[in-house]
């Protein structure tokens, strides 16, 4: 059996899968919004991590912060579990269903067979909604894909199973509580500073500092290594490939700003939208040269790739430094 | 960016899909607006394939050549480095590259072969050879 839920194309699958979730319990809320009262908005830059071979980078907050951030801000209860066997995963979930209960689900990507063959890679944080089934396939609404699809049960449950870093061991979601008020502007303007505070991190691998640290590292690349092609197209990708809503994750984060001048009583980031919009294009225009070298259309330039990032670095300072002031 | 420069490149790597980016429309609001990709993002995507089907290609070389087992193949096939692949399968690193000589893993126990053919979502059969 299937609920009767609307499909909504998002950018990201944290946010969109907590926005259509809530809507479907009657809170009217956007994938903007979700993003930014959940804190989504970061830069992280770990060395020391290597995935796949790649040191760890992110333009966001890590997996389920997001969710714990709205949970934070609205005052919803979401019921979370996790399973120690797949057999226990999948009934659990089927029960679910057939009690009408839509339902968020995290997963490996690469497990999901509707997925675009190049975009299978192991990450395993992926998030989606079931909201039915019908004998053996599940009825899956993935917020970055544009329609609902279908899925098997064995391809679900691989995926729902799959091992390794951040292991999804079954995790499924579901709000329980879900007060019908307004979204007070005291939790937006705390949900801002919050972001504000942590991209001011005086460390070398968080927030404007980490993007800092990323430009040196750069600046640094031996070019006649294989690898540093590598890094470089690495970045692009954490930035605009793994569904970030373009210039990772900034063009999101100014349309949550956008929205949050009208509700949170701070006429004035509407104009802080605009600042981060344009930041975004430098972000943007960072990626197009980036990918120019990789591809080999351009001579591969490490120094003039951390030129953009030395710049970046000094624009998110100033942009969060007052945007800090701005809500607080 | 504005709703009017959002690329539209068609990019092959997303198989027909559009994806939601945000960007400025008519008056200033930033909307969600559907992209058929940005052909900055299909360099690097198909790079990091290429990087995969690289390792896999060179494993069926030595596979083929008498150097590697099938395993060493199967587990780049399925865009796994080691690490990735010790974390699927719970078997430590240097089990599973003792395991990539031939003569070893002709002799692995089936209890074995079935955890390293689940870890990779195919028959144990399957994993014995190249396909």
């Amino acid at each position: 059996m299937s609920a009767d839920f609307q499909h909504r194309h998002a950018a990201h699958c944290e946010s969109g899968t907590v926005a259509n979730l809530l809507n479907h319990h009657g809170l009217p809320i956007g994938e903007p919004m979700a993003f930014g009262l959940g804190g989504g908005l970061s830069f992280a830059y770990l060395p020391f991590v290597r995935i796949q071979e790649m040191p760890l980078i992110a333009y966001r907050v890590p997996p389920r912060a997001i969710i714990r951030g709205v949970r934070k801000s609205l005052g919803v209860r979401f019921r979370i579990e996790r399973f120690a066997s797949v057999a226990a995963g999948e009934a659990r979930l089927d029960a679910l269903l057939d009690q009408g209960q839509v339902v968020g689900l995290q997963t490996s990507v690469y497990w999901l067979p509707y997925f675009p063959e190049d975009m299978r890679f192991h990450f395993n944080a992926h998030n989606l909604v079931v909201y039915g089934r019908e004998g053996d396939e599940y009825l899956i609404s993935d917020p970055v894909g544009e329609h609902p699809v279908r899925c098997h049960r064995d391809d679900l449950n691989r995926a729902r199973f799959a091992k390794g870093m951040l292991a999804p061991k079954g995790t499924l979601y579901f709000p329980v509580d879900v007060p019908g008020r307004d979204i007070q502007p005291k939790a937006i303007r705390q949900a801002i500073h919050r972001v504000a505070w942590s991209m001011l991190a005086p460390l070398p691998i968080f927030g404007a500092g980490g993007i800092k640290g990323l430009a040196r590292s750069l600046a640094r690349l031996d070019r006649t290594r294989p690898d540093s092609l590598r890094l470089v197209g690495h970045i692009v990708r954490m930035q605009e490939e793994i569904g970030t809503g373009g210039a990772g994750f900034r063009f999101l984060y100014a349309a949550f700003l956008q929205e949050a001048a009208q509700h949170a009583e701070r006429p004035a980031l509407g104009e802080f939208a605009e600042r981060l919009m344009d930041i975004g294009d430098a972000w943007r225009a960072f990626a197009l040269a980036a990918a120019r070298m990789v591809k080999g259309r351009d001579p591969f330039d490490p120094p003039a790739l951390a030129e953009h990032l030395f710049a970046l670095a000094a624009a998110e300072k100033g942009f969060f430094t007052e945007l800090k002031a701005a809500v607080s | 960016m504005d709703v009017q420069d959002v690329p539209q490149d068609g990019n092959a790597t997303l198989g027909g899909h559009r994806k939601a980016v945000y960007a400025r429309g008519a008056g200033g609001t930033i909307v969600a607006v559907e992209s058929a990709g940005w052909e900055a993002e299909e360099i690097v995507t198909l790079q990091a394939v290429d990087v995969f089907d690289a390792y896999t290609e060179a494993a069926r070389a030595r596979v083929v050549a008498g150097q590697s087992s099938p395993l060493e193949y199967w587990m780049y096939a399925r865009r796994m480095d080691i690490a990735t692949f010790a974390q699927s399968c719970g078997v430590w690193r240097w089990r599973i590259r003792r395991h990539f000589r031939p003569a070893v893993f002709a002799r692995l126990s089936p209890a074995l072969l079935n955890r390293y053919a689940a870890a990779l979502g195919i028959a144990p059969e399957t994993l014995r050879a190249l396909p």
